[in-house]
């Protein structure tokens, strides 16, 4: 018995192996035909065009736009409704919005989507007459609005684990409780709350549907959130929509990109372990 | 100051909770009236007023039974090896610090996966089976972290008593700790299920089409889903396919919503008293 759970739980160290091999492989023989200063340096992507051009960093900047637009929206919103539910909201009250934040984050993210698009675009474009129907700012807010409730419920688990007694010490001293929450609690839970905020924004730099629906298909190294752009995630999905075939240099771009892809989110995931590990524990 | 604080933060907290309001308005304003008889019966259409979602809304079931069928057992075989059997070793170390990082990838990567293994390295073509596996193993890391978390809360205690008793190890698992988990298990297990239902990029990944104008009899056969659906009528530019879009929507939210009452409900309901 024991050896076939074994393999069970082998099974998910495969699945990693896998994904690992078949990017590489295929990444590999990418950049046997593309040169890898070209794929760095190089401002142009057009893979499907007539005259290709392979550089990566007009979508990696896609990305990075929507992904510190997201931020912008989520993280300190974020924190600030984690020490409401942590600090002020009362056991009753937090006990019934727990359980909202976990449906929220279940929200389809086409539903986000197609709320970016209907909804969050139209409204930017009556405000700024120069937004193109697809933008990174209407994606960026969704975005961020998406993962508002990971950010929430995270940061909320970092400043409950803080110890009752830091607070009670405080209040000793004749703090108020905005005191109490700014100068204890949030830096003793600190460690957690950047741990959150780490997830959260590698969650958004791999969302995909809300970018591919709101942000466009335009490749475009720019740093203006008004613009039609393209991410990493949204020239993955375009690829897929256009019927390539396998072994082809389009096929392998899905894999270079998908490998970079990979690449910064599991280092964002892997820099969120650390900081929640590394410095867990060194207030109480 | 400490007032204005307050009102801060809990100004914070009813906007994170107000955005999605606004979300499901617009959709259900936008929505509501492509509702209808016909719209859950009829396949998808060029022309609006015909289009329905039978293909996608009988592909997105076939598609979650199979995925629940080939991810639930080897997922909670391999939580229960990481609790109850594996030696705190590295190498178990390993398997749960990789189970956690698999869980925070983009489902786009698994995508690409479920692509190079599942269809073309297998040969399984655009079909359920397909499309059940790279949800399979897209949803696997969140069930067997879930699974894990009601095998903790089984208290210590009674497999001490068990095993006192000259219990095995598996007696234990199987009469003891099992039984205990299982309401955690499946509520954890139903949950990732409604994960799974939202997805679309995985599946568009592996060239899940949009308009099927069949529903599927068997796991080989060609599929879609609601999700796929929704962002094929999204984005095309006619008014009337962006309320279509809107009307499946609410039926997918419907099914998620459904699905996570149902976790809700097996957690409470089944919860041994202790």
């Amino acid at each position: 018995m024991a050896g076939l759970l074994g393999l069970c739980a082998g099974i998910s160290a495969l699945v990693t192996v896998g994904i690992v091999l078949i990017l590489l492989s295929e990444t590999v023989a990418f950049f046997s035909q593309v040169s890898l200063w070209e794929y760095l340096t190089e401002t142009r992507w057009t893979p499907l065009f007539q005259e290709k051009h392979f550089g990566i960093l007009p979508l990696l900047t896609g990305s990075v736009l929507v992904t510190v637009g997201a931020g912008i929206v989520a993280l300190p919103a974020g924190l600030l409704t984690a020490i409401f539910l942590s600090e002020y909201a009362g056991p009753g009250l937090r006990a019934a919005l727990k359980p909202v934040l976990e449906v929220l984050a279940g929200i389809p993210t086409v539903a986000y989507g197609y709320f970016a698009l209907t909804f969050v675009t139209p409204l930017l474009r009556s405000f700024l007459p120069g937004t193109g129907i697809f933008n990174a700012a209407s994606a960026a807010l969704v975005v961020g609005v998406m993962i508002l409730p990971m950010v929430s419920s995270l940061s909320e688990d970092a400043l409950r684990a803080v110890p009752q007694r830091l607070r009670e010490g405080a209040y000793a001293l004749g703090a108020n409780r905005m005191e109490v929450t700014t100068r204890v609690v949030v830096p003793a839970g600190l460690s957690g709350v950047l741990a959150s905020f780490v997830l959260a924004l590698s969650r958004a730099f791999g969302e995909t549907m809300v970018v591919s629906i709101a942000a466009g298909n335009s490749p475009r190294l720019t740093l203006n959130p008004l613009d039609t752009i393209q991410t990493l995630t949204a020239y993955i999905v375009q690829v897929t929509q256009g019927g390539i075939t396998s072994g082809s240099l389009a096929y392998r771009t899905l894999f270079a990109v998908g490998t970079t892809l990979f690449v910064f989110t599991l280092g964002m995931n892997l820099l969120g372990q650390w900081i929640r590990t590394r410095f867990r524990g060194g207030a109480s | 100051m400490d007032r204005a604080f307050r009102l801060l933060v809990g100004g914070a907290a009813f906007l994170v909770l107000f955005a999605p309001v606004v979300l499901l308005a617009d959709v259900l304003v936008d929505g509501m009236g492509y509702i209808s008889g016909h719209f859950f019966t009829n396949y998808a259409s060029r022309f609006p007023e015909r289009a329905g979602i039978r293909a996608p809304l009988l592909g997105t079931l076939w598609t979650l039974g199979l995925t629940g069928i080939l991810s639930i057992p080897v997922s909670v075989g391999a939580a229960v090896y990481l609790e109850e059997y594996a030696p705190r070793t590295r190498v178990s170390r390993m398997i749960q610090a990789n189970i956690a990082n698999l869980a925070g990838i983009p489902s786009i990567v698994y995508g690409i996966l479920g692509l190079a293994l599942f269809v073309q390295a297998l040969d399984l073509g655009r079909s359920v089976l397909a499309g059940a596996l790279t949800l399979s193993i897209l949803i696997m890391p969140v069930i067997i972290l879930e699974a894990q978390e009601a095998l903790r809360s089984v208290p210590p205690g009674l497999r001490e008593g068990a095993y006192a008793l000259g219990a095995s190890r598996w007696q234990v698992v199987r009469h003891q700790v099992l039984p205990l988990a299982l309401p955690g298990i499946l509520s954890g297990s139903v949950r990732a299920l409604s994960r799974a239902a939202g997805e679309a990029a995985p599946l568009l990944m592996i060239g899940v089409l949009s308009f099927i104008a069949f529903t599927p009899e068997s796991p080989g056969d060609p599929f879609t889903v609601l999700p796929i659906q929704v962002f094929t009528w999204v984005s095309r530019p006619r008014e009337e396919f962006q309320g279509l879009a809107a009307a499946a929507i609410i039926v997918l939210l419907g099914l998620i919503f459904a699905m996570n009452v149902l976790a809700i409900v097996i957690r409470n309901r089944l919860r041994p008293r202790a």
